[in-house]
């Protein structure tokens, strides 16, 4: 790519840079700053698009945006009017994150009754929340980018098929493929639970390239199979609670989760 | 003489979370100076609930998308100390270096992107880019160093994955610690050039009275766990912080308040410095005299030059570091855990002041309750009276609305608040 007189080209077309816009609803907004931990790749990935509103970097900006990227979930009235004005204004709504794609650690609040949590953290004083949503619950959502946090490389390839118009492709595998391409040792053999055989790829498996099993913070992959996974956990001598701490953790398993709970069949 | 103004900064821009401005002057009397705080909980303290103890660092390290290290690791000493493990030396040093590298990238991702911005005149360091284009490459190669860093030794630089309790999951590469050594000291210079580039902004000249709170250094400039202090004179042990924090609830926010011998105290870069001054690096004395900093400080706005200070006694930690952890072969990376039931504490210096994490365990080592303290909640209420007393100040002066908003607003990046965080 080359630049003349400020426009970007290639094979001397002027290249469309899409305006973009970042929110954040409840979250660590951690996904975001993964954007400005780009540091190698920051200003590549600047001249791609024209960033008009990114709250945590910058002051002004504009609702002239066609490309939304939104963190975090939903868990207050208000954030559910903010998104769906987000909603109206974007051509395209990425999910970004694993807060805003299952409600990730968020969601570990829907355990309990909101009166009790309310108490537990405030006590009598009033406060206002809900039960927590990941953002399809409210509005429809183009397009997802898993993780917690995302990853970097994976952001910069989507948003660069995004920007050109090409097609956006998922891994059909889950991160055990990832993991036994990098040539780890199985965490199964040295104890550690892992979610890496169910979980859909696209992290390069790292957590486990760092011998941290995988809490599955990127959702089911296409197929999983959790029920033969939790079979497998079970013979290698798993807890049925270390089993659901892990499926539960980031919402993307929740409803195995829950059914383990309660003692269903999976 | 003021007579009339009205300032309303609804999601204030260039921090973490979402916070309000609000002054009103009339008549010439101040009406209103509102710090608000309209973040939404998340609750983590809820969700903690019945959780075993290996879920506690990976959970709430969550709680902040800059300072997860911190987190991660005030989490990690809050079990093991219920627990009553004592991590092995090995383990410090690399938890410090892993801390260490977390505040370089945190003050230099303040300093430069969301602070300077202010200084010079613009809405964010973008404009730079084409402007000043070594000023921003020395801020992301700072910040890539530190990251890169986090990357090595705790697997990730946000939400970190080798960092356990017992230690950790796998140890660093030892050339690749030797190679980060060398950056370090290469990484002087452009400290140097930040320190220039800083002393050719103007600080805004206030003032306010405040009781600052740390960790107590004994020996060195602390960091991780020890006895708490303050300004005023007031030393808790590490598991007395509640009666370092008193928190209570007030309307004008969802993240909860602190006081301790006065209305508000402060935590942060300044806050340590103000406590623990003598135990700097002297190189990083030395920045602190460019500017004119001893303690203690009144200046809210000098938190600027505190976390520059801060980035230079880091770097030549670091370093030291590095040479003491390369001096052994590497030990055992992990110890068994043996969970049991009881209550533990840990306090943290983070980048933005001293965090604690507090949980307590049932016999199977399952959490029964917890308890997060950030260290931007203890700030809110500082930020108040800062606030209160800024607009008080400067409309007397008969201060545009226009400046004292952008002095209002300069006032609450300086505290470099983590809102979301305070709120969790």
């Amino acid at each position: 790519m080359t630049e003349t007189s400020g426009k970007k080209t290639f094979l001397g077309v002027p290249v469309y840079r899409p305006k973009v816009a970042f929110f954040e609803l409840s979250s660590c907004e951690g996904c975001q700053l993964q954007i400005l931990n780009n540091e190698g790749t920051l200003l590549d990935f600047l001249s791609l698009v024209e960033v008009v509103k990114f709250r945590e970097g910058m002051s002004g900006g504009s609702d002239d945006y066609e490309i939304a990227f939104v963190e975090g979930s939903v868990t207050r009235p208000d954030e559910e009017a903010r998104l769906k004005e987000i909603r109206k204004n974007a051509k395209i709504l990425v999910a970004f994150g694993s807060c805003a794609c299952f409600g990730g650690v968020n969601q570990l609040k829907n355990r309990f009754s909101l009166d009790w949590v309310k108490k537990e953290v405030y006590g009598d004083h009033p406060i206002e929340t809900a039960e927590v949503k990941p953002l399809e619950a409210v509005v429809p959502v183009d397009l997802r980018i898993y993780g917690c946090p995302v990853k970097k490389e994976e952001v910069e390839r989507i948003v660069t098929a995004l920007a050109i118009g090409s097609d956006i492709a998922y891994p059909k595998y889950p991160v055990c493929m990832e993991c036994k391409a990098n040539g780890n040792i199985c965490l199964f053999d040295v104890g550690e639970p892992c979610l890496g055989p169910i979980t859909q790829a696209g992290c390069d498996a790292w957590c486990p390239n760092s011998r941290a099993g995988c809490w599955g913070c990127r959702g089911p992959a296409v197929d999983s199979n959790v029920e033969q996974l939790i079979r497998i956990m079970e013979q290698y001598g798993f807890s049925k609670d270390t089993i659901i701490d892990r499926l539960e953790c980031f919402g993307g398993f929740a409803s195995y989760a829950g059914q383990l709970r309660s003692g269903q069949k999976i | 003489m003021k007579v009339n103004c009205d300032i309303n900064v609804h999601h204030l821009t260039r921090v973490e979370g979402h916070g309000n401005i609000k002054i009103s002057i009339q008549d010439g009397v101040l009406r209103e100076a509102t710090w608000e705080v309209v973040e939404t909980p998340r609750f983590f303290e809820a969700m903690l609930v019945g959780k075993k103890w290996d879920n506690a660092p990976w959970i709430c390290g969550r709680i902040c998308g800059i300072c997860s290290i911190g987190h991660t690791l005030a989490s990690i000493r809050a079990v093991e100390n219920a627990f009553a493990m004592v991590p092995s030396p090995q383990t410090v040093k690399l938890r410090v270096l892993l801390k260490h590298m977390e505040t370089l990238q945190s003050h230099i991702l303040h300093l430069y992107f969301l602070a300077a911005p202010d200084f010079l005149n613009i809405g964010s360091v973008f404009p730079l880019i084409s402007s000043s284009p070594e000023v921003v490459a020395r801020a992301a190669g700072l910040k890539k160093l530190a990251n890169d860093m986090c990357d090595c030794v705790g697997g990730r630089r946000l939400h970190p994955t080798t960092t356990v309790v017992g230690g950790f999951t796998m140890l660093p590469d030892r050339k690749r610690l030797a190679d980060f050594q060398r950056q370090l000291a290469d990484a002087v210079p452009g400290l140097l050039a930040t320190a220039e580039l800083f002393k050719t902004f103007t600080l805004p000249d206030f003032a306010r009275e405040t009781e600052f709170v740390s960790l107590k250094g004994e020996s060195d400039y602390p960091f991780i766990g020890g006895d708490l202090v303050s300004t005023d004179g007031v030393v808790k042990a590490e598991d007395e912080y509640r009666q370092m924090t008193n928190e209570y609830l007030v309307d004008q926010s969802t993240s909860k308040w602190s006081k301790l011998s006065r209305e508000a105290f402060s935590v942060g870069a300044l806050a340590r410095i103000n406590n623990n001054f003598k135990f700097l690096h002297p190189a990083a004395q030395e920045v602190a005299a460019m500017f004119g900093l001893a303690p203690v400080n009144h200046n809210p706005y000098m938190n600027n030059i505190a976390q520059l200070v801060e980035c230079v006694h880091v770097v030549y930690d670091s370093i030291q570091l590095i040479d003491e952890l390369l001096a052994t072969p590497w030990q055992e990376p992990r110890q068994q855990v043996t969970p049991k039931s009881g209550l533990g504490v840990a306090a943290v210096e983070v980048p933005r002041g001293i965090l604690y994490h507090c949980y307590e365990f049932n016999q199977t080592g399952q959490i029964v309750k917890c308890d997060c303290i950030i260290p931007t909640s203890q700030n809110h209420a500082n930020i108040q009276y800062d606030l209160t007393a800024l607009a008080g100040q400067f409309a007397a002066e008969g201060m545009r609305d226009r400046e004292l908003e952008l002095l209002a607003e300069m006032l609450v990046r300086a505290y470099d608040p983590c809102i979301s965080c305070s709120v969790h």
